[in-house]
This record gives C-alpha cells, sequence and structure tokens, in this order.
C-alpha cells in the first residue's frame, strides 16, 4: 500500500454520464492486481472528508484508469479535474480476483464475467491479465449504462449485453443472456465466475455457481470509512471453514470474495 | 553573515509517567492496530498510538450500516467490534511490541468487573504502555445509563480499573455532560494519571426518502472537524479543574486544530476521523507544531501547553 500525490493525465467521456479518469502514478500503477481498488482523497468538496473507493480498471507502465459515474457531491467534483492537476492516491486495496498461476499443470477454466454498470471496470484489468480469454455478460438499466464493451471485444472476449429497457442487446436483466447460455452449456462443462456489480446481480450469479457446482469470485461495494481494515465499517457476514458466521472487511479481505463464503441477506 | 541556526523545538512530553517523543498521538478506533496503516504513516513518528476498543470477550459490534459522512463529520456506531482481550494480545501485540511507539490500549466494559478484568490481563504484557479507559459505554447493570455520564459510575470504573493495574490510566470523557469539569475532578481523584476528551457526540442521521435511521443502530457519534469548537472549550475547562494532564481530541484535521487544544491546556492530543481522508496526517500535524513553536521562539512543550492568552 503506498501514498502517492497522481497527476491527471486524462479525463474523457465513456459512455453515457461514466467517465474515464487517467491518472501517472509510479508506484501504484504498477503494481495493483485485478479487482483491487484506490482511494482518491479529493480536496473539494470540503465537507466530503473521507476518500472515495474506485476499482482500478487498467494499469500499467506508469499509468493508472478508473471508470466512474458522478453520483454524489464527491463524484460530481471530480468532474472538475483537468489533466495537469494533483490528487491524493492511495492504494492498492484490498483482495482482487485469484488470477490462475502462469505455470498451473492444467489450463484454467473458461473465465465468464458478469458486469452491472461500473462493474466492468475491475472486470477489465482482469480480462486484460487473464492466461485466456472468455466470456462477458453485461447488464444495466439502458444501453447508457454498458460501457467499454468494444474494449473487451478487442481482447477477443465474447460479449453478451442486456439492458432493463431494452434499448441495446437484449431486453431484461444480464442474468436473461447469462441463463440462455448457461441452458446450452453441457452439464458438466467447467467455468469459473467474477463477477462485479449491485448486489442483486452478485447473488443471483453466486446462486448460479452453486446450483452449477462452479466457483464464482464477487466484488462487493460496501460505504467505507477508512478502506485499509481499521475503522470496521465495510463489514460483510462470511461463512468461515467452521462453519461460524465472522465479518469479514470488505476493503481489506475483499472486496473479491469467494461467493460461497458469503451470507447473503 | 548566516544566523546561527536555532536549536530546533523540543517537541517531547512525558504523559502519566510516559515519555512521548511528541504529542500526537491517532485515536482508539480510528488506526485499527497500527498494522493497518504502517505502509503509509510510520508508527515511529507519532507520540503514541492508542488501539481499538478492547473488551474482555470478543464482541461482534454492530449491524451495518455502521458509518455515514454527515457536512463537517462522521456518524459511527461500529459497537466496539473487537477480538476480545485474549486476542488482541495473542493477533497484534507481537507486531505492536517490535514498533518504536508507545502503546495505549484502550478498554472498556458493559460491567464495572470487566473493566477490572481486562485492566489485570493487560498488566504486565510486554509493550503495552498504558490503559486508556472508554467510558462511554452503556452500564447492563443499572439499566443501560452510560457510565461516563454518572460522576459516582464514571469514578467507579477509573477507581475499579486502578485497582488492577499498575499500568498509568486515562479515561476517556463523555462530552455529553453539564460540567465537564466535575467529571474531570471526580476520575482524578479516583486514581486517573492523565484524562482524555472528547468521546463523539451521540448523534442520529436520518434518510429522508425512507424514513428510516442510516445507521443500522438508529444512533451513533459524531467525529470530525463539527466537533472541534466544543471539545476545544471542554478540553480547556477540564484542563482547569485538574492537576494531571488532559488529552484533546476531536475534529484535528491540520496542526491549527492540534495547536488549539495544546493552547487551551491539553498536553497533547489524539486524531481520529482525519487519518481516513489522509492517513498521514498525524505526520503533517508534528511538522506544523514544529513550525509554529519556530516561528513563535519555543523551544519546549512547557512554552505551549495551556498559553492561552485571556487578555
Ligand atoms: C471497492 C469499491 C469499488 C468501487 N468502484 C467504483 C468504480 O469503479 N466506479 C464508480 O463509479 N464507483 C465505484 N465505487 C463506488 C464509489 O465509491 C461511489 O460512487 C462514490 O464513493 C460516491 O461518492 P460521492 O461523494 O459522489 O457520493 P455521496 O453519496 O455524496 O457519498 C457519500 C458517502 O457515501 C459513500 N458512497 C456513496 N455511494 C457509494 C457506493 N456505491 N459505494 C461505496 N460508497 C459509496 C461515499 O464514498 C461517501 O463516503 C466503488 C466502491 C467500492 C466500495
Ligand atoms: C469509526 C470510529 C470508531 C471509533 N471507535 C472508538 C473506540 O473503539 N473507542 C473509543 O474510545 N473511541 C472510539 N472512537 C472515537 C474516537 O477515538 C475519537 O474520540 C472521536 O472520533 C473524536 O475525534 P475525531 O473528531 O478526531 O474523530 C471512534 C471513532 C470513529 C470515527
Ligand atoms: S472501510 Fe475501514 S475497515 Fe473497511
Amino acid at each position: 500500500m503506498q501514498l502517492e500525490t497522481a497527476t491527471v493525465m486524462e479525463h474523457e467521456l465513456a459512455g453515457g454520464d461514466y467517465r474515464l479518469l487517467t491518472l501517472a502514478s509510479q508506484r501504484i500503477a504498477d503494481t495493483v492486481l485485478p479487482g483491487q481498488f484506490v482511494s482518491l482523497g479529493l480536496v473539494a468538496p470540503a465537507d466530503a472528508i473521507l476518500r472515495r473507493p474506485f476499482s482500478v480498471c487498467d494499469a500499467g507502465a506508469g499509468r493508472l484508469t478508473i471508470l466512474y459515474k458522478p453520483v454524489g457531491r464527491g463524484t460530481r467534483a471530480m468532474l472538475a479535474l483537468r489533466a495537469g492537476d494533483t490528487l491524493s492516491l492511495l492504494g492498492p486495496l484490498g483482495h482482487g480476483f485469484p488470477l490462475p498461476p502462469s505455470d498451473a499443470a492444467q489450463a484454467p477454466l473458461l473465465p465468464v464475467l458478469v458486469a452491472g454498470g461500473y462493474g466492468v471496470a475491475p472486470l477489465y484489468l482482469l480480462a486484460r491479465r487473464y492466461p485466456r480469454r472468455g466470456l462477458l455478460f453485461v447488464g444495466g438499466a439502458t444501453g447508457r449504462d454498458i460501457l467499454m464493451t468494444s474494449a473487451f471485444a478487442a481482447l477477443g472476449w465474447e460479449v453478451h449485453v442486456a439492458t432493463e429497457d431494452g434499448s441495446l442487446g437484449e431486453h431484461g436483466r444480464v442474468t436473461t443472456p447469462l441463463d440462455t447460455w448457461l441452458a446450452a452449456r453441457e452439464v458438466d462443462a467447467r467455468h469459473d465466475f467474477f463477477a462485479c456489480g449491485p448486489t442483486g446481480l452478485l447473488h443471483a450469479v453466486a446462486q448460479r455457481a452453486a446450483a452449477g457446482n462452479q466457483r464464482a469470485w464477487v466484488s462487493l461495494d460496501r460505504h467505507m470509512g477508512c478502506g485499509v481494515g481499521a475503522c470496521l465499517a465495510c463489514v460483510q457476514r462470511l461463512n468461515n471453514d467452521d462453519g461460524e458466521k465472522v465479518w469479514g472487511r470488505v476493503c481489506k479481505d475483499g472486496p473479491v470474495f469467494d461467493a460461497a463464503r458469503i451470507v447473503w441477506e | 553573515m548566516t544566523q546561527p541556526a536555532a536549536t530546533p523545538p523540543d517537541l517531547a512530553v512525558t504523559i502519566a509517567g510516559l515519555r512521548l517523543r511528541n504529542p500526537v498521538m491517532v485515536a482508539s478506533g480510528t488506526f485499527g492496530y497500527g498494522v493497518e496503516y504502517a505502509d503509509v504513516m510510520p508508527l515511529a513518528e507519532l507520540g503514541a498510538i492508542v488501539v481499538k476498543g478492547i473488551s474482555l470477550a470478543p464482541c461482534a459490534g454492530n449491524a451495518t450500516p455502521r458509518l455515514v459522512e454527515v457536512p463537517g463529520g462522521l456518524v459511527n456506531a461500529i459497537g466496539l467490534q473487537n477480538p476480545g482481550v485474549d486476542g488482541f494480545i495473542a493477533q497484534y501485540m507481537p507486531f505492536l511490541r517490535r514498533q518504536a511507539v508507545p502503546v495505549v490500549v484502550n478498554i472498556w466494559g458493559r460491567r464495572i468487573e470487566e473493566y477490572a478484568e481486562v485492566a489485570a490481563r493487560l498488566d504486565g504484557v510486554p509493550g503495552v504502555h498504558a490503559l486508556e479507559i472508554n467510558i462511554s459505554c452503556p452500564n447492563i447493570k443499572d439499566g443501560g445509563h452510560v457510565f461516563g455520564t454518572r460522576l459516582d459510575t464514571a469514578a467507579e470504573v477509573v477507581a475499579a480499573v486502578r485497582a488492577h493495574t499498575r499500568l498509568p490510566i486515562m479515561p476517556k470523557l463523555a462530552p455529553n455532560v453539564s460540567d465537564i469539569a466535575a467529571f474531570a475532578r471526580a476520575v482524578e481523584a479516583a486514581g486517573a494519571d492523565a484524562l482524555a476528551l472528547i468521546n463523539s457526540f451521540p448523534a442520529m442521521v436520518i434518510d429522508v426518502e425512507t424514513r428510516r435511521p442510516v445507521l443500522a443502530n438508529v444512533t451513533g457519534g459524531l467525529s470530525g472537524p463539527a466537533i472541534h469548537p466544543i471539545a476545544v472549550k471542554l478540553v480547556y475547562e477540564a484542563a482547569r479543574a485538574v492537576k494531571i494532564p488532559v488529552i484533546g481530541i476531536g475534529g484535528i484535521s491540520g496542526p491549527r486544530e492540534a495547536l488549539e487544544f495544546l493552547i487551551a491546556g491539553a498536553s497533547a492530543v489524539q486524531i481520529g476521523s482525519a487519518n481516513f481522508g489522509d492517513p498521514a496526517v498525524a505526520g503533517k500535524v508534528v511538522e506544523g507544531i514544529a513550525d509554529y513553536m519556530r516561528r513563535h521562539a519555543m523551544s519546549s512543550m512547557r512554552d505551549l501547553i495551556g498559553s492561552l492568552n485571556l487578555l
């Protein structure tokens, strides 16, 4: 974990209301792993006294990109950031998605990514680093919430889209195309799920993984205080190995968890 | 001709027999057990670290949501989640005792005997330098009133802890009392070596759309810049009422707020919520105090502490 002053390099529209913010960050950009996040210290507004957590969407060669949607006082203030501005960056934070070891005896299972909204952000870095190509299922309220699909396609990943208003891709939730695909799979075909998005989506993926006896890794979104494991604001109920219910810190033990361990409420 | 370099100001203070290299500590519950922030805030640069509140048995804390940001602060109801005193000693003391920083253990209980037992178990544990007593906890034996809001129970807790440890003890006062000086005197008489104030201020936030309380616990404690002027007034009154050193807490986000406490009579300060916004803030506050002392030609903390100018 490092604390550094990062400089804005690029700040551009990413479709819909979303923005891609690229920062020059020597130390964090080159150590961050897929699914880890960073927290931004905003100078303004003055009453945003907490840092804001964001998944890392892309990183490498001293550059780090986040994909964000302006939703409240902090993210709206971020809209004013311009190339050359500086901000405080803390990271890499938390534990991300497991990557198969490069020297594994067996080829990794087919990766199946499921995203809602800005959930594509950590999954993009995962797709870039994953040793084999797979599929992305992405859903949103409208076509304006479907992001980065061409970037995934450019990596050679197969992309399936669903929107709740039917304005792009299939009409319905992301589980609509996912279930169609799952139904066409051979019963004993193996794959791994990786998901990031609203809790309902994560739970739906967890249920499908459990039903098919597949593994699912899900990235949780929680309001945070410290972001480093110190304040215990962000906790999530988990089943431990002894079948007891314990708290996990989403910021430190997560944000990515094995879906089978999560106590869904 | 160049001026001879002035000797750098000496920031060391002695609190309850404990020598601190500077007066800036980090507050309980906002810095975990030190290990979480050690990468970005070198612990040896802190005056001391106060760890998260420890109870006799492990405590699961409250349901979520536990924390909400409000204008000028935070309202939290973590519910004192902790691994219990034995878990704390086993999990965290091996790391902490290797650090070149005094460790203050914040303790709490729901009965007076629990406070006494936690204190007894920490007595003699290598690397534990002092106990801070959180008296802002409900007394389950007596209808749940908060120990720290009644003079008799506040003093009883301190006396019970005093009887069970040789470590320096510093009760941490609740801010929501009508006469803080009386509480300061009561805990001094009960055997406190120093006192710390303030804890967070009881508070509540409602989501008007759903008309539900935002925190699962319904109410919580307000901390951060919003409570700072309240804390300065309480520290000022407490420091005038007692001979033991006072530690000022509440809303420090930079050197200026820390200086206010010191000028008002505090011998040291603690930084809480501001660690979340800037994990390195404590180091900046130390630097800022040193700069201030240089500018005002102060050579030691004695020149600064209680230097309030009332004329
Ligand atoms: C691990 C993690 C990864 C994230 N990745 C992304 C991302 O890649 N892109 C993106 O656009 N957003 C992401 N978020 C959500 C992002 O942190 C919030 O949108 C942002 O904090 C909102 O801040 P605000 O000041 O605009 O909103 P306000 O509502 O004004 O914020 C008030 C408080 O609530 C918190 N908060 C509000 N909404 C959320 C939320 N959804 N999750 C967590 N905290 C919230 C804020 O941090 C702040 O403390 C992520 C959150 C987490 C926990
Ligand atoms: C998330 C959080 C957890 C806290 N936990 C404790 C605790 O366990 N014991 C305690 O005595 N005070 C606890 N406090 C209170 C702080 O130590 C401090 O007294 C208070 O936050 C005021 O300081 P500040 O305004 O600098 O934050 C906690 C505060 C916060 C914000
Ligand atoms: S946000 Fe503080 S422990 Fe997770």
